[in-house]
């Protein structure tokens, strides 16, 4: 890890400058838990590496228009500790704190687990699940893109090479709405995902099913948004004949290979089996 | 590469070193400030050994660059104890016999001391999540786990030492 620059810019502006000074050669570190490993094993070797945490707004969670915006380099430990947004979106924050260890914790960020692309990110089921949109800041401006569009493959990303995604836009929540999301590890702690699910649902005042999405993990190249198992849910009171239908489309959408954590067929099953569980524990928490 | 000087507070005292060229606190901690209790086990954020607790916030030093210490407080194991005086965690280590090799015994030392300054009584449970990250090739954790309830309960002066 020897010949390595180490930036930390005070505004956007100057990061996306440096990003586009060192021409494919910088990454961008929020908490460093993937990137200073992959420098570590050589499979990583930027010159430059450009420390987001010092710019403000990347570090925090805000209010704005009844929804949250969190900076992408929030640490894990942060975000558990934000009773408001563990309030609103229960899911989202226990799918990020499942994430390594209490000291992985008091670094690693919703940001980082996005962009580093791995299909076994455990946040990013939940996130997108959760309708979170991404603010992303380059040369041309800013633009926006929601989470499920940023996962191009294992290790890439939909964001150009100069381009820095900035904060998540959680949206307002409904009344009588939430989140869970279910990993599936062979352990307790301490794992990468075999299979990770996020469900969000709303209800109305009859306990009906009035809007739900799904996210799946560790079962594609990426994390995926799988709308008909969403749409499976809707119109219903999450009857056995509902979660069957959402049950076979999560299957459908999974494309998972089989290696020393899971074979194809298992994680196709598990994949299901978590979305089911998931969907029942948020429509349980969206109606206490 | 370039070194650039990092101005930090380690244990109390204000200190001065060069760091960069994707040296890690780890390495800065051990090799500039000659502070070798921090161990590196895996190097990798696994093993929990070089556990330090950087503006209140546990973390693995490994997984942490030098110059990212700048103006940062930063708590390591040498700043445990006041002077010849154990820190209650340490008195039960010993009392529990909690460590055998040793090598491990700092970095969880650290990660207790960081649960008990926002969590003065955890249940056992509280205690082997938080303990997670640190592992211990030898005494199979149990030991490691009465010690820090025991460390606890005298910080709350609940029983006598």
């Amino acid at each position: 890890m020897s010949g390595v620059d180490y930036l930390s810019p005070g505004t956007v502006a100057d990061a996306v400058s440096a990003l586009r000074a060192a021409g494919g050669s910088a990454r961008l570190m929020a908490g460093g838990t993937d990137l200073l490993v992959q420098m570590r094993g050589g499979r990583a070797k930027p010159k430059v590496v450009i420390d987001l945490k010092g710019i403000p707004g990347l570090s925090g969670i805000r209010l704005e228009g009844g929804g949250f915006i969190v900076g992408a380099a929030t640490p894990g430990a942060v975000l558990g500790e934000h009773e408001a947004l563990k309030a609103a979106w229960p899911g989202v924050i226990e799918a990020a704190n499942l994430i390594g260890s209490t000291q992985v914790q008091g670094r690693a960020s919703l940001g980082g687990n996005l962009c580093n692309a791995s299909p076994a990110a455990d946040s990013v089921p939940a996130l997108i699940a959760a309708g979170v949109v991404c603010l992303i800041e380059g040369p041309g401006g800013k633009r926006e893109l929601p989470v499920e569009k940023v996962q191009t493959g294992p290790g890439k990303t939909a964001l150009a090479v100069d381009e820095i995604l900035v904060a998540f836009r959680f949206p307002a929540k409904a009344a009588q709405s939430s989140d869970a999301y279910l990993r599936m590890i062979p352990r307790t702690e301490m794992d990468i995902a075999v299979v990770g699910a996020g469900v969000s649902v709303s209800l109305d005042a009859s306990g009906v099913c009035t809007a739900a999405r799904v996210g799946i993990g560790a079962v594609a190249p990426t994390t995926l948004l799988v709308e008909a198992a969403g749409a499976a849910l809707v119109g219903s009171e999450f009857d056995d004949a509902a979660l069957a239908k959402l049950e076979a489309a999560v299957a459908a959408a999974c494309r998972p290979i089989s290696d020393k954590r899971g074979t194809a067929e298992y994680r196709t099953k598990v994949a299901s089996v978590l979305a089911r569980r998931a969907a029942l524990i948020a429509r349980d928490r969206a109606s206490a | 590469m370039s070194r650039t000087v990092v101005k930090a507070t380690v244990n109390g005292e204000p200190v001065e070193f060069l760091g960069g060229g994707g040296q890690s606190l780890l390495d800065a901690l051990r090799d500039e400030l000659r502070l070798t209790g921090s161990k590196e086990g895996c190097g990798t954020g696994d093993c929990g050994a070089c556990s330090v607790i950087v503006d209140g916030r546990l973390v693995c030093a490994c997984l942490m660059l030098a110059p990212e210490a700048e103006g940062k407080r930063i708590e390591t194991i040498e700043g445990l104890a006041d002077g010849s005086n154990l820190h209650p965690l340490q008195h039960q280590f010993l009392e529990h016999a909690a460590l055998q090799c040793g090598f491990c015994t700092p970095g969880l030392l650290m990660a207790s001391k960081a649960l008990l300054d926002r969590n003065p009584d955890p249940t056992e449970t509280e205690v082997r999540y938080w303990l997670a990250g640190n592992m211990c090739r030898c005494t199979g954790y149990d030991k490691i786990v009465r010690a820090v309830m025991d460390a606890a309960a005298d910080l709350r002066q609940e029983k006598p030492r």
